[in-house]
Formats: C-alpha cells, structure tokens, sequence
C-alpha cells in the first residue's frame, strides 16, 4: 500500500517508512509458515469458567493469585499456538470470570452460543454437573479442571466431561502407596468439619484398606482454623493434648481449606510426621519439580506470568494441551470428533511426568503419576516402585475399572 | 560352574586389552571422550584407552548439548542457564570465549564444514545459528515448542529440528534459513540424526517410546520402530540418543530409563539386541573409529563404554553428576 503512494506521501512517509518497513516484514515473516502450509487456519475456541474467589477473611502470607489457573491456560494456548502455526490451527482463550451469585449455567450457554466448543470448568461439583447436563446435546467438551470429588468419577460421572485433576482416591492412594512402601502402616486420622474433609477421610480410609494400612485411631478436629489464627487461643491447651496415649505411626489431616493441618506438625505428643491435605501431599505440580523437561515448563511459566506455577494453571495447561494435542493427530477441529480421539487408547498427552497421560474410558479421568511434596521439597512421585499393574502401573491409582461405579451415557 | 565363571572373566579382560590395544594401533592414537555434567557443571574428560577420566574442566552452568570443532581444538558446550556457548580449548580445558546462542540453548549441530552452528533454544521456541568465528547471529528460525534436537545433512542443505512439546521434525533450508516442512512424530521428539548418506533420518521419541525413520525427500515416515524388553514396563522405555554406524549397518538407541541400548539393523530397522548399561541412558557417540560407542547414564553419574563390534558393554566409568552429553575427538 505504501509503495503505491504518490512521491509526495512517500517523502511525507519517509521518517516512518523504516519502521512500517519493518512492522510489513515482521508481520510477513511471523505468517509465512502458515501461510506456506494452509492459507485459512481453523479457529478452536477454547473458554476457562472461573468464579472470583472472596478475599480471605485474615492474614494470608500466600495468597492465591487472582491469574491462578488462568495463567496456565494462557501458557497452554501459547504452546498451541506456536504448533498451529504448522498444522493450520489457531487457538484462542476467552476467561470468563464469574461474579458472586452469577450463573454458572447461564455463562456457559452463552459462551456455547458465541461458538466457544471447549470449556475448562474451574468450579465446585455441583456447577459442573449443572453445566455438563444442560450442554448434554450441544457439541461442547468439558474439562474439569478443579473438583476432586470421587462421585464426579462414580454414580455422577457424565460422557461430555473429562477430569485432568485427580480425585481425592487417586491423591490418598498415592500416599498411601508411599506409606506402604516406608511401612508406615498405623494411621491416626484427625478429620476437619467441612463435607470436604469428611470425603477425604472416607478417601483416606478406602486407600488404606486397599494398601495394607490400619487407621489405629481416628479424632474430629474441634478446636477451629488454629493454623489460620495470628496467635495462641486458650484452646490451644485441649489441642495439644489432642494426640496424647494413641498408638501409631503417622497422623493423616484430613482439613482441605488448609484451617488447621499445619497447626499439627511438630504439636503432637510423640514425634511423629504429618500427611495427608497439609504436611506431604500428593499433588500435580510443585516448584521444586523439574525433570522429565518439567523445568522448561516452570521457566516458561514464570516467565510469562511473573510467578510460580501453581497446580491449579497445571490442570488448566493440562485440559488446553489435551485439545491442542488431539487437534494436531486427528486434524479435525471439531469439538465431538476431538471429545472422540481424547476418549480413544490413541490419545496421549505429554506433560512432564515422563509418561504418555491417557484418560480412562470407564470414567473419564486422566490417568497420571502424582508428586508427593512438603512445601519445599519434591519427597517422591507415585505410582511408587513395585506397586504393579496388568495395564499400567498408573491404574493402581484411583478408581480401576472393576471397581468403577461410573456408567458413560 | 567357577570355571565358566573364571572363562567369562577372563574372555572380558581379553575384550577390553583387545580393545584397548586396537585403539592404541589406530591413526590418531587414543581418543578424548568429553561428557557435560548438567549437575555440576563441569566437562569430564576420558581417555579412551586408559578409560578412565583424566581430568575435569569447569564450564557454565548446566551444561548440557556438546560438541567440537573439526579439527577437535574447540570444544562447544551449551551452558543452557548462563544462556551462552562456552568455548573450551582442549589444550588446556579452560573457557576461552562465549558464543551468542540465544536464551537456554539445549542441544546444538556443527555445519558439516565447520561453521556456522545450530542451537535449539528451548525456553524460547527458537533456532539460533551463530557464526563461532566471528559469534555473528546468522538467523533466527521460530520453530515449535521446546526445540531440541538437531540433524544436519551430510551435504550440509537441510537442518532437521525436534521440538518437544509440538512433537515436529521441522525441516529448515540452510540457505534462506526457513521451515520448508513439517512431519508429525510421536510425543515428545528428542533427537534427528541423518544416515551417513543423507537417505534416512531418525527421530527418537521419548514419550511416544519409538523411533521414526522418515525418508527426507518425501518427508513421510518410512517405519516406526518399536521396542519392547521383557520385564520392564513399556512407560520406562523411552528412546533419546541414536547413532548410525558410517556404514549405515547399524544403529544404536539409548533407552532412557529401561536403562538399555538397543541394537537395530539399520537395513531391515528391526531391533536385534538390547545391551545393559547404567540409569537413565540419554546421549550416545561413537570414536571416531567406530569401535567403541559411548552412553551417558544420567542417574548412575557414569557412563558405559560399548564395544560396536561385538555388542557388548565392556566398563563403565564414574563421571560427574547427571552427565547429559558427549562427544569424542582425537587426543
């Protein structure tokens, strides 16, 4: 167009002319591997529903970033992107944050009708189910990215929704695998007041019946979010008698808003170590975490988002590089044809773990190692040396096929 | 039974005198085997007749890709966290100069004549090539997510890049420095390494747990070649480095962690053998005679030391920590 101009525009252009030079021949060049292998890439619309979480009610020294899953998504995009560049695909990211009270349901309608075929649920249980029934005969996969709830993968599951995060089965049998092997086998199970600490416990007890363990002794957290508090309370005196005259090996804290299970460490009567939602835990993803090429993924991160990585932008990055890994076998873009690939034993997506990760077909969960961590230090991965499986040693994590109570429909 | 034992014993130490003779009646003498400890930061030297380290030169941090100069009096090595290429002379074993290489440069390839060189770039989506006379940036070619491994035709004309998360061998023209094609491999591609003639290429793909022969003319994959080693677990065998003998004969793949090389007939592409060797078996090279074939075992910190002719593992030697890479050179 420049060019075109008349002598006169031209000199008038001239001081701008290097750089408009230059901004033509950068964009030619960012375009051309593209446009050497198709002209048109196919648009995969991909959305993360996440609700504003309410600031805490105290102090927080590490509180959750308000990016938190949103920037593994970005990341995950990002990557897409630079491989859509050779396969004829561009993938795009809308983050539709939920206010309070806002519904669910009716976001993802509307993200569905804007042509969005993708959705990364980062909500509770229930609002995923909600959203999974209402889009059932709509061409839209869902992912869900942060409920660990068992029943999802059980009597709740449902064919148009995948899970990248692990169930509280697949977490407590990581550790309780790590405790077989240790042959620390007596439990003392100290379970929080919240429904998510009692489905933990449930976990915890199913996970040591299946490796061999004994819960020697089990106790209801009663002395409120202690570790949450600024100081001691009067309390404090019943809490610390809390784990005198019982007889085990190691204390499981079954407290998943974090309000106590650190409060425990180093305050039991005998000296003993604390697992479970605080002390070790099994989880996705930890800082400390860097081989199988997972250190390219941590720089990468922290580069873009000026920050570490977080579990939860693993599980998002996980759902997103899922799609992007079908879109580029299967060379189709649509959302029931990707679902289909995702669902089949082709399907494997790398993710730093050093294995292909699969998704089950009884249920839909993505099968993977976990890493047993305390805050600073990765302690051991799971599925743990010697804990062995006619498929794969990543199936004596969770629930198996003949256990499963999950019908696809 | 004792007697077979004190044979066996024997038959060994005769394997690695003979050896150890054969290379010391070659032209050149004995070899200078150099391997990257990613861990520690340093070059551990090797002698390939004494097969002993005989010395250990500090470098950059995290070193990991290595190569030489062709007349082997500079030795390259990417020192991925420092975001440079150190220089090393052989002479002395001290860095003499960096090259410009690009953010977190992985895994790099000579030109067949000497210059310029390739680096992958893996946190940065890139290629760098880079004048080591003059440490002038050629070009920058965006490739996929996570480059690393690198494969240059014998004629010098198509540089082959891997990238790990997009599971592509891209192929670049060395005279405009464009991607002209692009073959889809299986997950997690670690390294592109071309038939001495130029007819085959071979990518080994960790994840994927295979290795695909592709033909570079028609850029379709030719055969997948699979493996499969009784009483390991098929996650743990993940294909890395791989060698081809000058004859085009024989090809050896390291396994990663099934802590195995595999021998494959690099006519029929069928695997015929898997040879022990220590953890986590990444990166290979041959002497420049072809007799003994190198592997670095990350996890065990040593490397073994294969005899190519009679397939079998005759030493393996304590290096530094994590030794990543190696490459031989006259001494």
């Amino acid at each position: 167009m420049v060019l075109l101009h008349s002598r006169q525009s031209l000199r008038v252009c001239r001081p701008f002319f290097p750089l408009l030079l230059s901004i033509i021949v950068a964009i030619a060049g960012a375009s051309l591997p593209a446009l050497a292998q198709t002209p048109q890439p196919a648009e995969i619309r991909i959305a993360l529903i996440t609700r504003q979480q309410p600031l805490p009610p105290l102090y927080e020294f590490d509180p959750v970033p308000e990016d938190e899953g949103i920037a593994g998504g970005r990341l995950a995009v990002r990557d897409n992107n630079t491989t859509g560049q050779f396969t004829g695909h561009r993938y795009a990211l809308e983050e539709e944050t939920l206010e309070e009270g806002q519904d669910a349901v009716a976001a993802a309608r509307s993200l569905v009708a804007r042509g969005v075929g993708f959705l990364a649920v980062n909500l509770p249980a229930d609002e995923i189910l909600a959203i999974a029934d209402a889009l059932k005969s709509e061409n839209v996969v869902l992912f869900n990215v942060r409920a660990t709830d068992d029943r999802l993968r059980g009597a709740d599951c449902r064919s148009n929704v995948f899970h990248v995060v692990p169930n509280r089965a697949m977490l407590t049998d990581a550790l309780a695998q790590f405790l077989a092997f240790k042959r620390w086998r007596r439990l003392f199970l100290v379970v929080g007041p919240q429904p998510g600490d009692k489905l933990y416990a449930e976990a915890v007890k199913r996970s040591a019946r299946k490796f061999g363990l004994v819960v020697a002794a089990e106790k209801p957290w009663e002395f409120g979010p202690l570790a949450r508090a600024k100081a001691d309370s009067p309390t404090t005196a019943g809490a610390l008698t809390f784990t005198q005259n019982l007889d085990y090996d190691i204390a499981v804290v079954a407290d998943e808003a974090g309000d106590f299970g650190d409060y425990l460490a180093y305050r039991t009567w005998d000296p003993r170590l604390v697992v479970g939602t605080q002390g070790l835990t099994a989880t996705t993803w930890h800082p400390t975490f860097e081989v199988w090429g997972a250190a390219q993924a941590q720089t990468r991160f922290r580069r873009t988002a000026d920050r570490l990585m977080r579990p939860l932008d693993y599980q998002v990055w996980m759902a997103v590089r899922a799609i992007g890994e079908a879109v580029t076998q299967t060379k189709a873009a649509d959302p029931g044809a990707v679902g289909q690939f995702i669902r089949s034993a082709e399907f494997g997506l790398p993710a730093y773990k050093g294995v292909s990760l699969s998704f089950r077909p009884w249920d839909q969960q993505l099968r993977q190692p976990l890493l047993l961590v305390q805050p600073r230090f990765l302690v051991s991965v799971a599925p743990e040396q010697g804990f062995l499986h006619q498929r794969t040693p990543l199936d004596t994590l969770g629930f198996d096929q003949p256990e499963t109570a999950c019908k696809l429909q | 039974m004792l007697l077979s034992f004190v044979d066996r014993r024997a038959a060994l130490v005769l394997a690695v005198l003979g050896a150890a003779w054969l290379g010391g009646t070659g032209e050149a003498g004995a070899y200078t085997i150099y391997v990257s400890n990613e861990k520690d930061n340093t070059i551990s030297v090797l002698d390939s007749d004494k097969l002993e380290v005989v010395a250990t030169w500090k470098v950059g941090r995290r070193p990991r890709g290595i190569t030489l100069s062709l007349d082997g009096k500079w030795l390259y090595v990417c020192a991925s966290d420092d975001n440079r290429v150190d220089v090393v002379d052989t002479a002395t074993g001290k860095v003499v100069r960096n090259l410009r290489s690009g953010p977190d440069p992985e895994l790099f390839i000579l030109h067949p004549k000497g210059n310029p060189l390739y680096i992958a770039n893996e946190d940065d989506n890139m290629v760098t090539v880079v004048d080591v006379e003059t440490n002038r940036l050629i070009a920058e070619v965006p490739v996929g997510v996570e480059p690393e491994g690198m494969g240059i035709s014998p004629d010098g004309a198509i540089l082959v890049n891997t990238s790990e998360t997009t599971n592509m061998a891209h192929f670049i023209d060395t005279t405009s420095h464009e991607i002209f094609a692009n073959v889809l491999v299986d997950a997690r591609p670690r390294i592109a390494e071309f038939s001495p003639d130029g007819k085959r290429l071979w990518v080994s793909s960790e994840v994927g747990g295979t290795v695909s022969v592709i033909d570079p003319d028609s850029r379709t994959i030719l055969k997948k070649i699979g493996f499969s080693i009784p009483g390991i677990a098929k996650e743990a065998i993940q294909p890395v480095g791989v060698r081809l003998t000058k004859d085009g004969k024989k090809a050896f793949v390291a396994l990663g962690p099934a802590n195995r090389v595999a021998v494959v007939n690099a006519e029929t592409m069928e695997v015929e053998k898997y040879l022990l060797v220590g953890q986590r078996v990444w990166q290979l090279a041959f002497t420049p005679d072809e007799k003994l074939l190198i592997s670095t075992n990350g996890v065990s910190n040593d490397v073994s030391i294969i005899d190519v002719e009679a397939e079998k593992v005759l030493k393996s030697v304590r290096v530094g920590g994590y030794p990543w890479g190696v490459v031989v050179g006259p001494k």
